[in-house]
């Protein structure tokens, strides 16, 4: 070996040496890369279930509801004293004497005016509706008796879900003593049950938190969700066919790329404002109609709808628009035909993640007046009506208990429909994708 | 300027064939920079023109001229004249959708739509409303798979995505799909450039047997392929026409030194 191949091989080791350092070196580099990305998985998705367990844990117990037995006298001298069983007499008659006095008879030995005061109120002040609508129903009841299952007040409601503790001071309970007394007779009875509510899903909003529902708000968010769609999914659809395919590369295009990228930016309130300023001040429209929050929420929505759809267009290959180009199509007939169907899947996509924006939006409604307190469930896009997020603020306000397990529960029920949109996205998403 | 050098002489040697194509002094530029200068070029009826020079040299660009396909590119204008059969295709009257009915066009990846290889192959037909009824869309979209020899292949499964062929396939079919318009001339864009050997055999046979039937002008970066499938043969160099001949003049004693160092090697 001489000299300089020796040398030679020392230098080689020595690379050698430093070729393995620098591996190293790289694979330690890429292992601390990859442990800050699970690092972040992991703080985004506990946050999200601490999110979502706590929702859960103060929210479900709203799907359940206390329901008291009565034993109800159909009286027919305090329902119909004249006996013409006429609808608008049954109607009108007092049924809240009917409940009161059955309780009453079920409670004889409580004597003191105000002690029968406070028996009644176990039952919900709702429940003469109940009353009525049985009567209603089959005016034959008059003059039976029945057992009734009635909804209870929301204070043994929240009993039975453990809110209050029967050992702590009678002081710092809004459910006294001789209410528990009266509760646990009730359970001995047999005459108190907890059953799945219904009326949750049923009925509109309430003053009352065990009569509270969201159906009303439901239907008015489907209302709002219909206008908004049918306003901005053809319109922003159209603008961006416009733009991206037939528009020439101008001042005034760039000009109105800039802006639509803006709006896309603009908070959500300013939205509402203008739609007080313009729709109800100006063309005079209702206010708190579901017409206005969708024409509102669908301008909100069209620069999503308009941007999301222009970049679906914009990945369709060149090959394809020169293929159909190249046969001799038109312009129209190339995006009709071949760009269009292509890129459906990503409008579709684009088109339900703005509506799911707009579904969960609250603060341009409320400047035109959807926050309204509105017990009637809505029939159509011009009645008074809220939304489900509006809903939930102004349940959330509300100081007592059982309304803030039905904000959470609420929630749940707008969290529900947000992952069945976005369910929907996925699934029209692989539906319509085409590979070429 | 006049930077076509040696084209004349080359042309008036052979007694050629009824021109198709007249192109006469276009200048083609990209947003403010010029890609091809002052071409001349005759395109004969019938005959396979092959456009040969290195990349950039605006050989298709030119091609993309003769079916205004350079319109839809932004920033692009086209100055001088192109006629075909004497009209001028440039001609703010004349309907570009009509023109690329007559003037067919193939591309260098092959880009079937993503819809099923009969619907691929009747798509022009339907547009164009060459067809009275279903049997006539039938009858175009078989002769015309035949033409492009593909019939044998794919005639059991007509009803299957053409995405799902093979690149040669693929690029028969888009063949195919160019010929279902009854197009008087087709263009190709290195039709070859993304088959293998085999695929590119067919292709050039098929290009062969084409040429009875239409007008093809070929762009291609095989000097091999320009010699085999063409009779004649133009060499783009920088955006200008350096040379035009028949494809034998041409390989065998280019008049030009710049045509002479392409075609054996020397640069490109």
């Amino acid at each position: 070996m001489t000299d300089i191949s020796r040398s030679a091989s020392v230098a080689a080791n020595a690379d050698k040496k430093q070729t393995s350092d620098r591996i190293k070196r790289r694979y330690a580099a890429e292992r601390r890369f990859k442990a800050y990305g699970v690092i972040a998985i992991v703080l985004a998705m506990s946050a999200l279930i601490w999110l979502l367990a706590s929702i859960t844990f103060t929210g479900y117990q709203a799907f359940v509801q206390t329901y008291i037995k009565l034993d109800i006298h159909f009286d027919a001298r305090a329902i119909d004293p004249q006996g013409t069983r006429e609808p608008e007499t049954l109607a009108r008659a007092n049924y809240a004497a009917l409940y009161k006095q059955a309780i009453r008879d079920q409670f004889p030995e409580v004597k003191k005016r105000r002690d029968k005061r406070d028996l009644t109120r176990l039952i919900s002040s709702g429940a003469d509706l109940k009353l009525r609508d049985i009567v209603l129903s089959d005016p034959a009841v008059i003059g039976t008796g029945q057992s009734v299952w009635l909804v209870a007040s929301d204070e043994v409601d929240q009993f039975t879900k453990g809110a209050y503790d029967r050992g702590s001071p009678e002081a710092d309970r809004p459910f006294k003593d001789k209410e528990i007394a009266w509760f646990d007779k009730l359970v001995e009875a047999g005459a108190l049950e907890r059953k799945f509510n219904f009326p949750f899903f049923t009925s509109g909003t309430s003053r009352e938190p065990e009569l509270a529902g969201i159906w009303g708000a439901i239907v008015g968010s489907f209302w709002t969700m219909l206008v908004t769609l049918l306003l901005s999914f053809p319109v922003g659809v159209s603008a961006a066919i416009y733009l991206q395919e037939f528009a020439p590369k101008n001042r005034w295009t760039d000009l109105i790329e800039v802006n639509i990228n803006n709006l896309a930016a603009v908070p959500s309130i300013v939205f509402g404002l203008l739609g007080l300023a313009v729709f109800l001040n100006f063309f005079g429209l209702p206010r708190s109609a579901p017409l206005v929050g969708g024409m509102v929420l669908a301008l909100m929505t069209l620069p999503t709808i308009i941007i999301a759809t222009r970049a679906a267009l914009g990945a369709i290959p060149p090959s394809i628009r020169e293929a159909a180009l190249g046969v001799g199509a038109s312009r129209q007939q190339m995006v009709l035909h071949h760009v269009l169907p292509l890129a459906l899947p990503g409008i579709l996509t684009g088109t339900i993640i703005g509506m799911a924006r707009a579904l969960g939006e609250t603060a341009p409604l409320l400047m035109i007046g959807m926050v309204a307190f509105i017990v009637d469930v809505p029939d159509g896009p011009m009645t008074p009506s809220t939304v489900l997020p509006v809903q939930i603020f102004l349940w959330s306000d509300l100081p007592e208990r059982a309304f803030v397990e039905r904000t959470s529960a609420a929630i749940l029920v707008l969290l529900a429909f947000l992952i069945a949109m976005n369910a929907i996205a996925i699934f029209l998403r692989k539906k319509f994708e085409r590979r070429w | 300027m006049d930077q076509v050098v040696a084209n004349s002489t080359a042309e008036e040697q052979e007694p050629a064939p009824a021109s198709k194509i007249s192109a006469q002094g276009v200048d083609v530029s990209y947003s403010g920079k010029q890609a091809l200068f002052s071409v001349d070029l005759e395109i004969p009826e019938n005959r396979v023109t092959a456009l040969i020079g290195p990349s950039g040299c605006g050989k298709s660009t030119f091609l993309r001229c003769i079916n205004r396909m350079n319109d839809v590119i932004e920033g692009c204008t086209v100055d001088g004249k192109i006629t075909m059969d004497g009209q001028d295709i440039y001609d703010p009257d004349l309907d570009v959708v009509q023109l690329r009915a007559r003037v067919g066009m193939v591309f260098q990846k092959p880009n079937p739509f993503p819809k099923s290889i009969y619907d691929n192959v009747a798509y022009g037909a339907r547009i164009h409303g060459m067809n009275e009824s279903k049997s006539d869309l039938d009858e175009i979209v078989m002769t015309s798979l035949e033409k492009a020899g593909l019939l044998e292949e794919v005639k059991d499964r007509l009803e299957e995505p053409g995405t799902g062929l093979s690149g040669g396939q693929q690029q028969r079919l888009c063949i195919a799909r160019a010929i279902a318009v009854s197009p008087e001339i087709i263009l190709m864009d290195e039709p070859c450039s993304a088959l293998d050997p085999i695929a590119t055999a067919r292709i050039e046979e098929l290009i062969e047997n084409l040429r009875e039937r239409y007008t093809i002008v070929i762009v291609t970066h095989s000097m091999q392929q320009a010699a085999r499938v063409s009779q004649r043969t133009a060499f783009f160099h920088l955006g200008n026409l350096v040379e035009v001949d028949d494809t034998e003049q041409m390989f065998t004693n280019p008049s030009d030194e710049r045509t002479q160092g392409y075609i054996t090697g020397r640069y490109g």
